[in-house]
């Protein structure tokens, strides 16, 4: 996945400095991004059986194979940054703050969910973490990260509003209107497109004119450029330096991420068959991005077997707690129905005109 | 009280509200250094700078969405289409965004966000720019739709869309711009959403209406009086939320209603609001409820072709005439 300039990039990073760390980590926080990229994907794992049993409706998109883009991402960022994401985004909010039990509530459609179970697997939404959102529009989210990073501006702030999206988003008119606004009015906001090949069931080369998605930056002179989104070190490198450009003026940034998803575009299409193979698929597991960190980190003596195991053992429990959790937490009441449809409620006056709701009025 | 246009009472509006909250903006094209296609943000740049008064690309989902996030994070942003023909092209942030935002997230995130500009027919501008849309956008929830027709009612309900804490699209009318009319001097002159304006009494029939359609309709209560027939002319002034009480008031007083729309009749305002009175009043009826809307194709732009094609005051005073089975000439 890596081109030369990640490798070279990767190179650079060097191994074991910093009194035992990588890339200025220390262990302790190697083995937090480790143990973020597992939780991601156990979580995604439960609810796909959670899922198949019936637990769990609508559309369900899983993440699994790009963890490093989330994890790595996010490891740039503060917790006063916004993040968001298309529907794709369990783990982006995971890793946001988004605890498992309320994200796991919430594909449950449960009212313990961060959406009270309004929202489901594409809009998990939490105000307290500054994850905005789950959307489900191809693109829709990304003049709202845009208008994000115009309040930031607004205010003065020096925080920043990552907003990510999958590379078919590029094609809507919605990301080149936002681009053009953000690099205008230097808004800073950092645009991650998390190019996983596939749009659905059509790979980007049979609807992009130009490959390289970094490249588009040029049109709205922007900066942009290209991580290794299966490295979750490379990642954050890549992030980190455009969170300085964005604190510091406000200028964007535009960052294509070259990763793999491993499984169907939802629960709905097969891992392999009609638009890649199988072969295809297994190559690129190859570079799964745990295994490849996992190995890392072994090869730097940064990481046993125990610790490890120790890391597993905590994800697969905090995941098992949050099945339980969503499983025991109620049903979202009648009254939910009609709430939050509207935040102000005028005291003359119709909002709703449904025959139930009238009904319940009477 | 003060004698002002429509367009200076919307100026009042914007002006005030955002000398009261720093956190209201203008955003829009032309808005800024042109002043306002039809000049209703006049002036507001020299008074709030660029920051606050914001020229953009033309590129309306753009900055549609834009101000959809800048709302997430507590910004009251006013968002204005040069004319809602244009918002077509930011749909989706409008119906997509700004309406579910809400909803979707649980009650966690509220979109405080207006969308404003003029709704319907100018003169002779053809199929594309000629479109009342309000009934469109009515048909979602989560969106709040007012649709002032007086310099009083501009200012009274622009005011209080900027400071409701839901979408609220403002539908002004192209032609109403240069109307003149009394309109409070008072900086907290409010008019809440949701209730409807008797603007004109009678008990023989009502003509019920929004926009700038009431113009239409007081001028064929007119020509009906001089036939000795008086009208209740009800504006409805919000559409969502819906004055039913007010309609319900006018239906038992008069018994017979008409409906005057700019828009299509197909799932149109009045094809609602006839509903609801066939559902709610039944009991009171003595005459089916009519509708006049434009006529059921694109705007032509022949002159004559488009008057066929608008609401008349001939049009309305026919349909008052049929409810009341009267039979005139």
């Amino acid at each position: 996945m890596a081109d030369a300039k990640t490798a070279a990039r990767r190179k650079e990073t060097g191994r074991g400095r910093e009194g035992g760390g990588l890339d200025g980590l220390s262990r302790e926080e190697l083995h937090h991004l480790l143990y973020q990229m597992l939780l991601g994907r156990r979580f995604e794992e439960k609810s796909a059986e959670a899922y198949a049993i019936g637990k769990i409706g609508g559309f369900l998109h899983l993440y699994i194979g790009q963890e490093a883009v989330a994890v790595g991402t996010q490891a740039a960022l503060r917790p006063d940054d916004y993040v968001i994401d298309a529907y794709r985004e369990h783990v982006q909010a995971l890793v946001k703050g988004i605890s498992a039990r309320a994200g796991m509530a919430e594909l449950y459609g449960r009212i313990d969910g961060c959406s009270k179970g309004k929202g489901g697997s594409m809009h998990l939404f939490s105000a307290e973490h500054n994850f905005m959102g789950g959307w489900g529009i191809v693109g829709g989210q990304i003049p709202m990260a845009t208008g994000i990073g115009w309040a930031i501006k607004y205010r003065g702030e020096d925080r920043v509003c990552v907003c990510f999206m999958g590379e078919a988003a590029v094609n809507q008119g919605a990301f080149h209107e936002s681009l053009n606004m953000a690099a205008l009015w230097k808004l800073p906001v950092i645009y991650i497109v998390e190019n996983n090949r596939f749009g659905m069931g059509t790979a980007w080369e049979r609807v992009a004119s130009l490959y390289d998605i970094s490249q588009k930056a040029n049109a709205y002179a922007m900066p942009s450029a290209v991580a290794d989104g299966m490295d979750v070190l490379d990642m954050r490198r890549v992030v980190l330096e455009a969170v300085e450009r964005a604190r510091k003026d406000g200028t964007p940034t535009l960052i294509e991420a070259r990763c793999y998803r491993f499984m169907g575009h939802s629960m709905s299409d097969p891992v392999h068959g009609v638009y890649r193979t199988k072969e295809e698929v297994e190559e690129a597991k190859k570079k799964d991005p745990i295994r490849i960190f996992i190995d890392r980190l072994r090869e730097a003596d940064l990481l046993t077997d125990e610790e490890l195991n120790a890391i597993d053992e905590r994800v697969q429990a905090e995941v098992q707690d949050a099945i339980e959790f969503a499983d025991k937490s109620p049903e979202p009441g009648p009254e939910e129905l009609y709430r939050d449809v509207y935040a102000q409620i005028p005291e003359r006056g119709r909002l709703f005109f449904d025959s139930g709701y009238r009904a319940g009025k009477e | 009280m003060a004698v002002k246009t429509y367009r200076e009472a919307l100026n009042d509006a914007l002006r005030e509200e955002m000398e009261r909250d720093p956190n209201v903006f203008l955003m829009g094209e032309e808005v800024g250094l042109y002043n306002g296609a039809y000049k209703v943000s006049k002036g507001l740049l020299d008074l709030f700078g660029p920051k606050r008064v914001v020229d953009t690309p033309i590129t309306e989902l753009g900055f549609a969405g834009l101000g959809v996030g800048a709302a997430m994070v507590g910004l009251r942003p006013v968002i204005e289409f040069m004319t809602w023909n244009f918002s077509i092209l930011a749909a989706d942030q409008v119906l997509n965004s700004a309406a579910k935002l809400l909803y979707m997230s649980g009650g966690a995130f509220k979109c405080p966000i207006v969308f404003r500009g003029p709704t319907g027919a100018a003169l002779q501008l053809a199929a594309q720019h000629s479109q009342a849309l309000e009934g469109w956008y009515a048909h979602f929830p989560g969106l709040k739709i007012v649709t002032p027709a007086t310099p009083a009612d501009a200012k009274g309900l622009l005011k209080a869309a900027i400071r409701d804490d839901d979408p609220v699209a403002v539908f002004e009318g192209e032609l109403l711009y240069a109307l003149k009319g009394e309109v409070p001097d008072d900086e907290d002159f409010v008019i809440p959403l949701g209730v409807a304006d008797l603007k004109r009494e009678g008990s023989d029939v009502s003509i019920i209406t929004h926009g700038k359609m009431l113009h239409v309709a007081l001028q064929a209560a007119e020509v009906l009086a001089k036939d000795g027939i008086e009208a209740d002319v009800l504006d409805l002034r919000s559409l969502r939320p819906l004055d039913m009480e007010a309609i319900e008031a006018t239906i038992r007083k008069t018994n017979r209603a008409v409906y005057v729309e700019e828009g299509w009749p197909f799932a149109g305002v009045g094809a609602q609001i006839a509903t609801l009175i066939q559902e709610e009043t039944f009991d009171y009826l003595d005459a089916p409820v009519l509708r006049v809307t434009q006529a059921d194709v694109p705007m032509p732009y022949a002159k004559n072709l488009e008057k066929l094609a608008k609401p008349s005051v001939e049009r309305v005073v026919e349909a008052c005439n049929r409810v009341l089975y009267r039979k005139v000439g």
